[in-house]
């Protein structure tokens, strides 16, 4: 019975990391960069959206709605300034350059505000710790709505890439910059598009990791990881499969918890590795070759 | 440089031990991040192990110091199945990957009793030493690594091997079309660098004996390892001695001022990745052609300034 209730519980946690890794997958798949702040610019939007509601008695929900066009302009400026820039000067030096900006933000945080955890928790009324009991199984009402949200978001997300005009647009930048030039399509601004997009995302994933847990300073990295491993457990550059990959990824992790005091991030990380190594051999290559052969 | 420390004071000796263990790590990863194309976020992972190989296998009845050096081979072999894995990465999926190396070794660390989690251990055995002989040993050994692995770098990219390297940076189809063994060629430069950066984590748990995982596993030591690469000049065998040297004097300088000292570091890092990515080194050499010491191989024509 306790498996029942980890196993559901690792899949409302996994659906949060979907929710993280929509952003991550977003932009990997159309600019194919992998932007190594992104956990703390999620941090950076739940720090926001709770001074908002410490300080000006703003309700979490409503800092967010205000988040999320800010995060948006941040993500243009961060593609303008930092990613279009440094990526001139080789595939390598957005890695460099965003790890950089990363440690900047951290640190950054830390000196404002200190090495305190802080959490929306307090915030949102019983929101936080009401649920449904179904048996020997509870689920809470946040990890419910998170679960909704997350689904609504990449559902739309791969609505909009696949139907719309702009959809369209980001696609042909994504296959081919050089070809969508010709055929009229502004690249440059396309993929700013995107990258604001993405830090839409990411504000809401912040929010929602500030409402379920607490923050610090320096919650950023692990939160990239745990993003990143959802991208890579589903399949880099495919919305569903980054789903896929999160709900796996929490599944993991939750019985892995289970199994052992240490077992909840060891779990998660020998998934990704397993995950590499299956995929490796299922591309037809033995043991024995996947050691040797280069490719 | 060997005879510096009848001279110089304890402190200094100290300081200085510490710079080399800094060139050690810069040179490592730039060797993998310059010559070989791949960046990696997680080498505090080789850093972490050596250090704890060093308490493990000196635990077992070994001398510290023979420890140190079997330590880093020890995680040298490590490297070799990580290597199966990550080398399939490419670019950012490499670097976070690598990450995850090294978020994972720290977790398995802890597991160790020995270590007992957080709290950490120390090389007991060292104290068996008097302190004068302990830096002095430190420092011959920073030196002699430091050396060692410069001089191991140079011979590599001297020979085929850097050849290949720089093909494979530069465009890895190209380079595997022309018959460049491309796996063979990463993994080499790979374990290399785990080499190193094992041999800096045990040389640096000589110098300050306690080893507490959190502080070896962090991720700042990448953080320090691109500042050097990417201020000196990646991809330039001259760039990361002369980083090292610079971070060093900043670090003196501005060390005690805590978290403004990391940001500074981290602005400088995301301002040369802007608008200097080649290095300090990387300029002056394409301003002037001045190279130290000749690593790559230069086309010469009649006609003057014309450089291949």
């Amino acid at each position: 019975m306790i498996w029942i209730n980890q196993l559901s519980q690792g899949i409302l946690l996994g659906s949060y990391y979907a929710l993280l890794a929509c952003g991550l997958s977003f932009m990997f798949g159309v600019m194919r960069i992998i932007n190594l702040a992104h956990g703390s610019l999620a941090v950076a939007a739940a720090y926001g959206v709770w001074v908002l509601a410490d300080r000006f008695e703003i309700h979490p929900f409503m800092g967010l709605m205000l988040a999320v066009p800010v995060m948006g302009l941040v993500g243009w400026a961060l593609h303008y300034f930092v990613l279009e820039r440094s990526a001139k000067a080789g595939e390598l030096v957005p890695i460099l350059a965003t790890f950089g900006l990363a440690v900047v933000m951290d640190n950054s945080m830390f000196s404002i505000f200190g090495a305190d955890t802080r959490s929306l928790a307090n915030y949102i009324d019983t929101l936080a710790y009401d649920g449904i009991d179904l048996g020997p199984v509870t689920l809470g009402h946040l990890s419910l709505l998170t679960f909704v949200v997350s689904v609504g978001l990449l559902g739309s997300l791969h609505l909009m890439l696949k139907h719309t005009a702009l959809g369209r647009r980001i696609r042909a930048v994504a296959d081919d910059p050089a070809s969508a030039e010709l055929s009229g399509v502004n690249a440059k601004n396309a993929n700013a598009i995107a990258a604001a997009i993405a830090m839409m995302t990411v504000a809401v994933a912040g929010v929602f990791l500030a409402m379920r847990a607490t923050v610090d300073p320096y919650a950023g990295p692990p939160q990239l990881i745990f993003a990143f491993e959802a991208v890579m457990i589903g399949g880099a550059g495919s919305l569903w499969g980054t789903l896929l990959g999160g709900i796996a990824l929490g599944v993991a992790q939750s019985l892995g918890a289970q199994m052992h005091t240490q077992g909840f991030l060891i779990a998660g990380h020998v998934l990704f590795l397993v995950v590499l190594l299956a995929r490796m051999m299922l591309a037809g290559s033995s043991l024995k070759q996947f050691y040797k052969k280069s490719k | 440089m060997a005879i510096a420390p009848l001279v110089l004071d304890a402190g200094a000796v100290d300081r200085l031990t510490t710079l080399f263990i800094y060139g050690i790590l810069a040179l490592m990863w730039n060797a993998l991040a310059g010559y070989a194309g791949l960046v990696s976020v997680g080498h505090q992972a080789f850093f972490g192990l050596g250090a704890y190989a060093a308490v493990r296998i000196a635990d077992a009845g070994v001398s510290p110091y023979p420890a140190l050096f079997l330590a880093a081979t020890a995680v040298a072999l490590l490297s070799m199945p990580i290597s199966a894995f990550m080398l399939r990465l490419r670019g950012g999926e490499f670097a976070i990957g690598m990450w995850v190396i090294a978020a994972l070794s720290h977790l398995l660390v802890n597991l160790d009793t020995l270590i007992q989690g957080e709290t950490g251990t120390s090389l007991i055995s060292l104290q068996n030493y008097a302190a004068d002989e302990r830096r002095l040993a430190n420092y011959l050994f920073a030196l002699g690594t430091m050396i060692g692995l410069a001089w191991l770098v140079f011979f590599m990219l001297r020979s085929k091997t850097g050849s290949a390297l720089q093909a494979i940076r530069d465009n890895e189809e190209a380079a595997a079309s022309v018959g460049v063994q491309v796996m063979k060629t990463k993994r080499l430069i790979f374990v290399l660098s785990a080499f190193g950066c094992a041999a800096a984590g045990a040389l640096w748990l000589a110098t300050s004996v306690t080893f507490q995982p959190k502080t070896y596993f962090s991720v700042q030591w990448t953080a320090y390892m691109l500042f050097m690469v990417l201020v000196g000049g990646i991809g330039t065998y001259e760039g990361p001695i002369l980083g090292a040297v610079l971070f060093f004097t900043i670090e003196t300088m501005f060390g005690g001022t805590g978290v403004i000292y990391l940001i500074g570091l981290g602005v400088v890092a995301v301002l040369f990745a802007l608008f200097f990515p080649r290095g300090i080194w990387g300029s002056i050499d394409k301003k002037f052609g001045w190279q130290l010491l000749p690593v790559g191989f230069r086309l010469k024509t009649n006609r003057k300034d014309q450089r291949a």
